[in-house]
């Protein structure tokens, strides 16, 4: 897929010269690289002992029992399978709040780049306005809303909170700007198209890296959101995997609670290895809709 | 800076008009649903406050007047502020010094470097927390691991002078990577000319990145500081996870946001928490506000 901006400078091809390669820099540069890495690497490591092994050994490096299947059992088997439970709620709250934000953020951004209406303008200030409107600010009045509305403690009250991304409507606007020449629009409507099947048929493969980065940065606010499902769930039933984890944690630190903190470690690396496989798996199309959208001027 | 994309050079006829608003509403009627509403009912709640007897009453501004002089509330404040001077310009310029380091083309393996030190920004705050808060424990943690080994004390990342400190720390950690993708893709952006330019005109790297590179990607810059401000304010998710295992560091008036929450789910103070809410996220939007006006105005000089 290339990027559909062509201002975007490919490294290496236009380079007047290419400067010759630092090892002192990179070495300097390295220690970032560290410093990123080596929390990964301690979870990596330290999923695969157990319980006892995780207090004997030293923390970045195997302890003498190598636990690793026997954790991802038991974390998957542990309090009847919670565990899996809070798997498929976190995966029900991204498709549904993810994928519907990407959905809504899509169409209309669409709307506002390629077609003059009333209120346009009006819409831009207004969510752009919310960007800095702090999120948090609004959780408590929001979950007192919902409670009003009966919506608290079901997955209603994650997903539609989830469906806004004001930053998501900004950069499809940018994108689909850039991406869908009018002339293209004109076709299609001479040709009879009706505008949905216009924008289904014939501009969404333009469209596909800003979708892709939408979709995979709500994805990430998703799988990672706390906050809201804290304050409107109280159900362990309905909880997900972040809420759960935060909650094994807790009774691990708890005197007299079982102690798991070999499950809450090997649930962690669980946790973030699907969003860490989707950003590997999909660097072109989220680099390419950042560059395009993200830093504008 | 945010701008509306250019108007097209052609208007379409009236009819669009429609068309676009079908296009729009579902996302503005969701948005009104999640964003006005409560914005209207918090004003609408922190106008009230609950009485034993008789339901709520109109107290006007009294809420307000609590807030001010609140000590809990100033500490808070005090706190996120302290985090925002310390930890927003260390995190900058940490991702700023990498993203020119990548882009100068001199670094082996430099799309490894992009990918990896990125990848921190995937994981989420209570796995962060979590490895972090382990390893700072003196337990099993690398703290508890380094005093063993070598047989000295060193201070607990966990006390509660130093706590601030290490929860800054995680999350600088977390959103290094993320601003650093930012800059790396502004400076993408610059034209090819102005290096062929200065390199006619002989300049040195140094050079280069102070005259052309900074100010091409000033607009990534404001926006990142402004996040940047706006995450500082709303700290909440580290301080409240790591107080399971940091419970005597932690106040539940530790930032503004966690005092919110205190107040809602355990005081039942929801009337109070609302104001503490708005007021915060005036607090928020005058500053993100002030730092957007400073970076047009030196835009313009």
């Amino acid at each position: 897929m290339t990027p559909a901006l062509t201002r975007v400078r490919r490294p290496g091809i236009t380079r007047v010269r290419r400067p010759g390669r630092s090892l002192t820099l990179t070495a300097l540069t390295g220690i970032v690289l560290v410093y990123s890495l080596v929390p990964l690497i301690w979870l990596l490591v330290n999923a695969t002992k157990s319980q006892q092994g995780l207090f004997s050994s030293f923390g970045l490096w195997f302890a003498d029992d190598f636990a690793l299947w026997d954790n991802v059992v038991e974390t998957l088997r542990y309090d009847d399978g919670i565990f899996l439970r809070w798997l498929g709620n976190t995966l029900l709250y991204v498709l549904a709040g993810a994928g519907g934000a990407t959905l809504l953020a899509t169409l209309g951004g669409y709307g506002l780049a390629k077609f003059d209406f009333v209120g346009r303008r009006a819409v831009f200030a207004i969510v752009i306005g919310a960007v800095a409107v702090p999120g948090t600010a609004l959780a408590v009045p929001t979950f007192l809303m919902f409670s009003r509305l009966g919506l608290t403690n079901t997955p209603w009250a994650v997903i539609i909170p989830s469906l806004i991304t004001p930053f998501g409507l900004y950069l499809m606007w940018v994108f689909a700007a850039e991406a869908i020449p009018d002339e293209l629009l004109e076709a299609a409507r001479c040709d009879g198209a009706s505008e949905l099947r216009t924008l289904f048929q014939i501009c969404l493969p333009l469209l596909a890296p800003g979708i892709v980065t939408v979709l995979l940065f709500s994805m990430v606010a998703t799988w990672n959101n706390y906050f809201l499902p804290l304050i409107m769930l109280k159900d362990p039933d309905w909880y997900p995997l972040t809420l759960g984890l935060d909650a094994w944690n807790a009774q691990a630190a708890t005197a007299g609670g079982q102690p798991v903190f070999h499950l809450v470690i090997t649930g962690s690396l669980l946790t973030i290895l699907p969003l860490l496989a989707a950003f590997l798996l999909l660097q072109r199309y989220w680099q390419s809709g950042l560059a395009a959208g993200g830093v504008k001027e | 800076m945010l701008t509306a994309p250019q108007a097209r050079p052609r208007r379409l006829p009236r009819r669009r008009s429609l068309a676009g608003w079908q296009f729009v509403a579902p996302f503005m009627l969701v948005f009104a649903l999640v964003f006005i509403a409560p914005i209207g009912y918090a004003i609408h709640l922190s106008l009230y406050r609950r009485q034993l007897i008789g339901g709520n009453s109109f107290v006007g501004l009294d809420n307000y007047q609590r807030a001010l002089t609140d000590p809990q509330f100033w500490s808070a404040l005090g706190r996120v502020a302290v985090f925002l001077a310390v930890q927003v310009p260390i995190m900058l310029f940490l991702a700023l010094l990498v993203a020119l380091a990548i882009d100068s083309g001199r670094l082996y393996g430099r799309s490894f470097f992009r990918v990896a030190i990125f990848l921190p920004y995937a994981v989420p705050a209570v796995v962060a927390t979590l490895m972090w808060g382990f390893m700072y424990g003196t337990r099993f943690g690398l703290v508890g691991n380094i005093n063993d080994a070598l047989g000295v004390t060193l201070p607990d990342p966990l006390h509660p002078d130093l706590v601030l400190l290490s929860i800054g720390n995680i999350v600088t950690w977390e959103f290094v990577g993320y601003n650093m993708v930012i800059f790396y893709s502004a400076l993408r952006v610059v034209p090819t000319s102005l290096y062929e330019a200065a390199e006619v005109d002989g300049a040195g790297q140094l050079r280069v990145i102070r005259a052309i590179k900074l100010p091409a990607i000033r607009g990534a810059l404001v926006i990142a500081t402004i996040f940047s401000i706006i995450g500082s304010f709303q700290l909440f998710n580290e301080p409240s996870i790591l107080q399971h295992l940091a419970p005597n560091a932690i106040t539940t008036y530790f930032t503004p946001n966690l005092y919110a929450y205190s107040l809602s789910f355990s005081g039942q103070q929801y009337n109070y928490s609302a104001t503490v809410a708005i007021v915060m996220g005036l607090v928020t939007m005058a500053v993100a506000y002030l730092v957007q006006l400073r970076g047009i105005r030196e835009e313009g000089r």
